[in-house]
């Protein structure tokens, strides 16, 4: 990293003036706090009792012996409380909300998930929540929509644009504009003006230092390769991190490619996507050439957003990370292939490193390891599934 | 050359008289519209306009700016086309023209190529809301190079970053009436003489904007500063008027600047 907040060329802080303030009052507070031994063991607590960690990693023993290649193991963020790798980021943030002295939380979420766990960890914590949530995303994840409002939390749904994350995350930028003093905005991945890139990627850390663990217990060994899904990149930088230094490790990124990367209804940022700044951070953006942000379109609500974190694009600059484009069609045979084979139904973000692994993994030799990040569990993505397949589901 | 803004603050305070600035989003609904709009109000007393450049996620703006940005861009504007509006408004007026627009429409046009073209077609200045002072060396180099002036903008929860600030600035310092995005707003409370007293000694002019919205407000505002920014509650007037929007316009504008001739 050279200037501050910056991945080579890539992070720094476009942020309007008047939170420029708060983006500084945040830096301050979680320099002093990330080292503090009371924040940390505090937050190692939470995690311990309250999210459930550490997250198994299982052998996943059919589908190895089904794909014929590498061992597979499969890393269980899904086994998370709130049933994902959101909550890791969000026990942190709102931690550090708390020391703060901030009253109020505002959060984005695309799929629910980040809304959910922030919603949960306000709760825990007493703090008032308030989620911005794409329109469009609220009609597709309307459980998650109800399932806030259980845990305390106002949800605004946003029509604005294209209805949704992105617009999700302008809306709370605005909001954070209009309550500074009051409000601490939580972030739900790794993107945004420094510090978020770098902070959310500490809180999400822990699942690689936990994959590298469990692995050396049981194997003895590194992994020789780590997927996950990338759509802000948050489970992939925090599955990755541990591992960045181990040169022999491979990774790999699974972004959305939605109707094909031939096609305009995609989200692949990596494969199309080129430089911009905007959402606070100088990344990878989808956007015409005059600059204005493309309408991005995935089955997976959760990576359906046109930029990237700027680590990720710093990885992938220097070649340390690759990513590959996983279309919809590939991302539902997945899904459906590890709910049959293991027993395990992924979330539609997560199904995208399940289909990468199931193209790389049989490429690889007997003796070889590869571990998926699970991100996140499946139960709220049945009835999108159902409808790709056909089938209309109505409860009575 | 001496920039037109600068000159500009020189007339006016040999005159005694306040800076009324004010903005329309280029294209909103049609180009037709912005320049009979923009020529109206130079005739009827604007001092300075902006011209905003519509992006589609304008995160400082508020619901009004936003819509206006969405039509403009639902008629095809470009960057390339504000320029061509801008060469015709060249050649009937004279006024400081600058462009408020976010930083990643200069950045994927090409910083260089950017503001050579500013230079070109005699824009004056940049307001861009996204790009603080820290990252300002995104643009300054090319900025300086073709003599076109970056407004700096403070607000009230910039303290001790508006001497800092006010130091670099040229043409006029943008001050942000009070916290939020773009937009009316029935009362401004923030204490400008505690925000603004870093300002004693720094020889820039400031001007407020956000939330500006008649000529009660605009005088209120002008004891503090040099002049006041008017924007959402122009740009309403067009969303009601459409193509027919510029008689209108042009009386508003004449009653925000009746007040600030002192």
């Amino acid at each position: 990293m050279g200037k501050t907040g910056r991945f080579g060329e890539y992070g720094g802080q476009y942020v309007p003036e008047t939170v420029m303030t708060a983006v500084h009052e945040l830096e301050a507070a979680y320099d002093k706090y990330k080292d503090d031994p009371e924040f940390n063991s505090e937050l190692r607590t939470l995690y311990r009792d309250y999210a459930n960690r550490p997250s198994m990693l299982y052998y996943a023993q059919k589908m190895t012996e089904d794909l014929g290649g590498a061992k597979i193991y499969i890393k269980r963020e899904d086994l998370n409380h709130t049933g994902a790798h959101k909550i890791n980021n969000v026990l942190g943030q709102v931690l550090l909300a708390k020391k703060m002295g901030k009253k109020r939380i505002i959060a984005e979420t695309g799929a629910g998930q980040h809304g959910v766990a922030t919603a949960t960890a306000c709760a825990l914590f007493g703090l008032e929540c308030e989620v911005y949530m794409g329109a469009e995303d609220c009609k597709r994840q309307s459980l998650n929509v109800y399932r806030m409002n259980l845990l305390g939390a106002k949800v605004t749904p946003v029509d604005s644009g294209t209805a949704t994350l992105k617009d999700a995350i302008n809306e709370a930028m605005r909001d954070w504009c209009s309550n500074i003093d009051t409000t601490f905005y939580c972030i739900g991945s790794v993107m945004g003006p420094h510090p978020y890139p770098t902070m959310v990627r500490d809180f999400q850390k822990i699942i690689s230092e936990e994959i590298k663990a469990q692995l050396a217990e049981r194997e003895g060994r590194l992994p020789d390769c780590v997927i996950a899904c990338v759509g802000g990149g948050s489970n992939a930088m925090g599955a990755f991190y541990d591992f960045i230094e181990d040169k022999s490790v491979r990774l790999v990124g699974a972004e959305a490619a939605g109707r094909g990367i031939d096609t305009p209804d995609t989200a692949a940022t990596m494969a199309l996507g080129t430089l911009g700044i905007f959402h606070g951070m100088k990344s990878v953006f989808l956007q015409d050439e005059y600059g204005q942000i493309a309408p991005v379109y995935s089955i997976s609500a959760g990576l359906d957003y046109p930029g990237v974190g700027p680590e990720h694009t710093y990885l992938r600059d220097s070649k340390r990370a690759e990513y590959i484009p996983i279309n919809d069609e590939e991302a539902v045979c997945a899904f459906e292939y590890l709910s049959k084979t293991e027993g395990i139904i992924p979330a539609i973000e997560s199904a995208h490193a399940v289909a990468a692994a199931l193209k790389i993994a049989p490429t690889m030799d007997k003796d070889k390891i590869l571990v998926i990040n699970l991100s996140g569990r499946g139960d709220k993505d049945v009835y999108s599934i159902a409808r790709y397949r056909g089938v209309d589901l109505v409860e009575e | 050359m001496k920039n037109r803004i600068d000159a500009c603050f020189e007339q006016l305070k040999a005159k005694g008289e306040k800076a009324l600035v004010t903005f329309v989003t280029a294209g909103d609904p049609d180009f037709d519209t912005t320049e009979k709009c923009v020529l109206e109000m130079f005739d009827k007393g604007a001092d300075i306009i902006e011209l905003g450049v519509p992006f589609s996620d304008p995160i400082a703006e508020g619901p009004v700016i936003q819509r206006a940005s969405l039509r403009s861009l639902k008629g095809g504007t470009t960057l390339d086309k504000i320029f061509e509006l801008v060469k015709k408004l060249r050649t009937k007026t004279d006024k400081p023209l600058l462009l408020m627009m976010y930083i990643n429409t200069i950045f994927r046009y090409g910083t260089e190529k950017f503001f050579k073209s500013c230079a070109q077609y005699q824009i004056d200045g940049v307001i861009v809301p996204d790009l603080p002072f820290e990252e300002r060396d995104e643009i300054a180099v090319q900025a300086e190079k073709y003599g076109i002036y970056n407004i700096y903008l403070v607000a009230p929860t910039s303290a001790d970053r508006v001497a800092v600030i006010a130091r670099e600035s040229k043409g006029f310092l943008y001050v942000v009436s009070s916290l939020g995005v773009t937009g009316t707003r029935s009362e401004i409370t923030t204490d400008f003489s505690t925000l603004l007293a870093p300002l004693d000694g720094i020889d820039v002019p400031c001007c407020i904007g956000f939330g500006i919205s008649d000529a009660q407000q605009a005088k209120k505002m002008s004891q503090f500063s040099d002049g006041v920014i008017v924007g959402s509650a122009i740009v309403k007037i067009i969303e009601q008027q459409g193509s027919q929007a510029a008689p209108a316009v042009g009386e508003f504008v004449a009653s925000l600047k009746e007040p600030l001739k002192g």
